[in-house]
């Protein structure tokens, strides 16, 4: 993962709760192996309406996706963060995420960011007002703002994902320096617990 | 292993506590030890590639295990697979499997069939253990009393390189089921009644406790039916203590323990209840004996009502937002506010998935279906869940009593339930589904579906449209 401390830039309304990771890349498309290319298929049925927001020349290039409360529940996939970022979205601003899909998403360069009901609705009415409207996110001080529309909010990440995103960190890494955790709590296991081999 | 607490401890938080490598503290979430990771073909590819690309191996091969089963085809298996890039995702997972040491049952194998159903039915899945899945239904062997969560194709390349994760520990939210369920009425009824009311977004954070006596009367295959749709109300895990009932269906299974060492796991096993005088963070009660047969009518499991009800009117709801979506569901199913549930007509009939593809679930199929006919240009599937399944069915006979009836009958896999493989609907097309999910889209682009139990759907292949068993003559 690169390491991220801002992100600034334009932002586009998803203006619907309940968006399943089902909508955000359909299952026909999980057939892939690869981790890349993902992006065409982002919100593929719904892009097939030429009046869906995706389709919309003003939000273009945006790199902000803000949506209603439980985005990205239902399915596991981590195909829809990498549907996300390959369209060229770095943040997704709700005020609930799916747990899967926000721990994926932390995991694969996709930053969520939770506020309050009021706030997504402020930064909704903003950027349907003014598509241009310029967002940042500051990892560092845990803030989200519009200035020209007078929001500013902070929003939670616990301190370990913070850190990872601010280095860039590789989990695996992180977990190694346990190693000898791993091997301890391996050799206190009882006995019967089942192993997959014959 | 951590000392046990001695305060009154929740469930959950007994098996979390257990598996804690290393506590995180303030700074950092605990470690987790992963007692069995389940694999399947469509989440893992990238995540060998990961390991691939350090250099790293698969840790313990020994306590991970590899099937196939979203994309695989339920007929013709005889015959090379028609989509080439399903075909390669399942070579791909041969490959991986054989490369890490990864024990695999493929396709064809007696042992091969949905990953949910066949970690119980091998005895890999017990309690008090933690499990996890690139899927989100891995919620499913909480039945057990095991703490089993969905994880994400980064977090399955982790567990794959180190045995464990690094999560932050959820909250409790005990779901009390109290009383006796009425005839008629099943574990499939009892988690939608649960998910209409927390929500689609009720448990996110949370893990569930599944309690009540509604929920100790159920058989394991209920309680994995129950267990399975904890994430349909945003929780990534459910659990239900485990009791005589767990140990009675794990005895005997090929990988449970056996002799003195069944006996010192029982022993350990019946130390996993909830203490008396322990507090959840959230607790909800529903009254068993009030459930009637349920059915969803929108476009998430949330959008759920007695069978006996109507269509409801956008305009009912409360706020706006509440409104629009309400009113957009409808849109995309096709539906007229007032219509009576039971008035309205299916194409399809798919009864299987890892919510409703056991051997109950097809007894229950079966007993609707037998000496009656499904309705002229009703499709109706009965898609087994596993080898094991088909073959004790087959031996029971369901399968002579589903082709008489006119169904299809076929070879175990996800199927129609996401729609992978060809078993898909076409746009516009209405299914009954005992399925998990009825987002827009999920059986196939324009399909329109509708949860609902086994009993329901074979009562509705019979009738036409949505039926319960004792509306049939």
């Amino acid at each position: 993962m690169q390491p991220v401390h801002v992100i600034s830039g334009t932002a586009l309304p998803l203006d619907r709760s309940d968006v399943d990771t089902d909508q955000i890349i359909p299952s026909d498309w999980l057939k892939r192996v690869e981790r890349t290319g993902f992006g065409k298929g982002l919100f593929a049925e719904w892009r097939d309406d030429r009046n869906f927001v995706l389709n919309a020349p003003e939000y273009a290039g945006a790199t902000i996706l803000v949506a209603g409360p439980n985005f990205g529940i239902g399915s596991s996939r981590e195909h829809a963060v990498w549907a996300l970022t390959d369209y060229g979205f770095q943040a997704v601003i709700s005020p609930r995420f799916g747990d899967i899909f926000y721990n994926n998403s932390t995991k694969a360069g996709l930053v969520p960011v939770v506020v309050e009901p009021d706030v997504d609705e402020a930064l909704l009415r903003a950027i349907k007002a003014d598509p241009a409207l310029e967002i940042h996110i500051d990892i560092e001080r845990l803030t989200v703002s519009a200035p020209a529309a007078g929001i500013e909010a902070t929003f939670p990440l616990d301190p370990f994902t913070q850190h990872r995103i601010l280095e860039g960190l590789d989990d695996v890494g992180l977990t190694l320096r346990h190693a000898a955790d791993i091997d301890a709590f391996e050799k206190a296991r009882p006995g019967w617990l089942p192993v997959t081999t014959a | 292993m951590t000392a046990r607490t001695m305060t009154p401890t929740t469930l959950p938080d007994k098996v979390w506590e257990r598996h804690v490598v290393h506590e995180g503290g303030a700074d950092e979430p605990d470690l987790l030890y992963i007692d069995l990771h389940l694999v399947h073909e469509v989440t893992s590819p990238q995540a060998f590639d990961g390991l691939r690309a350090e250099g790293r191996r698969v840790r313990r091969p020994d306590l991970t295990v590899a099937t196939m089963d979203h994309n695989v085809p339920t007929t013709g298996l005889d015959q090379p697979i028609a989509d080439p890039i399903s075909a390669k995702q399942i070579e791909v997972l041969e490959a991986n499997c054989d490369e890490f040491g990864v024990t695999l049952y493929p396709m064809g194998d007696p042992h091969q069939g949905i990953v949910h159903v066949i970690g119980p039915e091998l005895g890999l899945t017990q309690p008090g253990m933690t499990v996890v899945c690139g899927d989100s239904h891995t919620a499913t062997h909480g039945a057990f009393g095991s703490l089993a969560f969905g994880i994400g194709t980064s977090e399955v390349e982790h567990v794959l390189a180190t045995q464990t994760l690094p999560q932050v520990r959820p909250k409790t939210l005990a779901v009390n089921v109290e009383g006796e369920l009425p005839a008629g009425v099943t574990a499939k009824d009892i988690i939608l009644a649960v998910i209409g009311e927390l929500g689609t977004g009720g448990g996110i954070g949370h893990v569930i406790e599944y309690r009540g006596s509604a929920i100790r009367a159920l058989s394991m295959e209920g309680r994995m039916t129950v267990c399975n749709m904890s994430i349909e109300a945003g929780a990534r895990a459910g659990l239900v203590a485990p009791d005589d009932i767990t140990f009675a269906y794990l005895k005997e299974k090929p990988h449970a323990p056996k002799g003195d060492a069944w006996d010192e796991a029982v022993a350990e096993w019946r130390t996993l209840v909830t203490d008396e005088g322990a507090v959840f963070d959230k607790e909800i009660t529903i009254d068993a004996s009030s459930l009637t047969p349920q059915i969803t009518w929108g476009t998430n499991p949330g959008q759920v009502l007695p069978l006996s009800g109507s269509v409801p009117d956008p305009d009912s709801f409360d706020s706006p937002a509440a409104r629009e979506v309400a009113a957009r569901a409808l849109a995309y199913m096709g539906l007229t506010p007032g219509t009576r549930l039971r008035d309205i007509a299916v194409d399809t009939v798919f009864i299987g998935s890892c919510t409703n593809s056991r051997i109950e679930d097809l007894r229950a199929a079966a007993a609707v279906f037998e000496g009656r006919q499904v309705a002229p240009k009703v499709r109706t599937l009965v898609v087994p869940g596993s080898g094991q399944v088909k073959a004790q069915a087959e031996a029971e006979g369901l399968d002579k009593v589903f082709t008489a009836a006119g169904a299809e009958w076929r070879s175990p896999g996800c199927s129609m339930c996401l729609g992978m493989n060809p078993d898909q609907l076409s746009p516009g097309e209405r299914s009954a589904s005992t399925s998990n999910r009825n987002f827009e889209g999920r059986q196939g682009r324009g399909g329109r579906t509708h949860l609902v139990s086994p009993a329901v759907a074979a009562a509705t292949a019979v009738s036409g449209h949505f039926a319960s068993p004792a509306d049939l003559a």
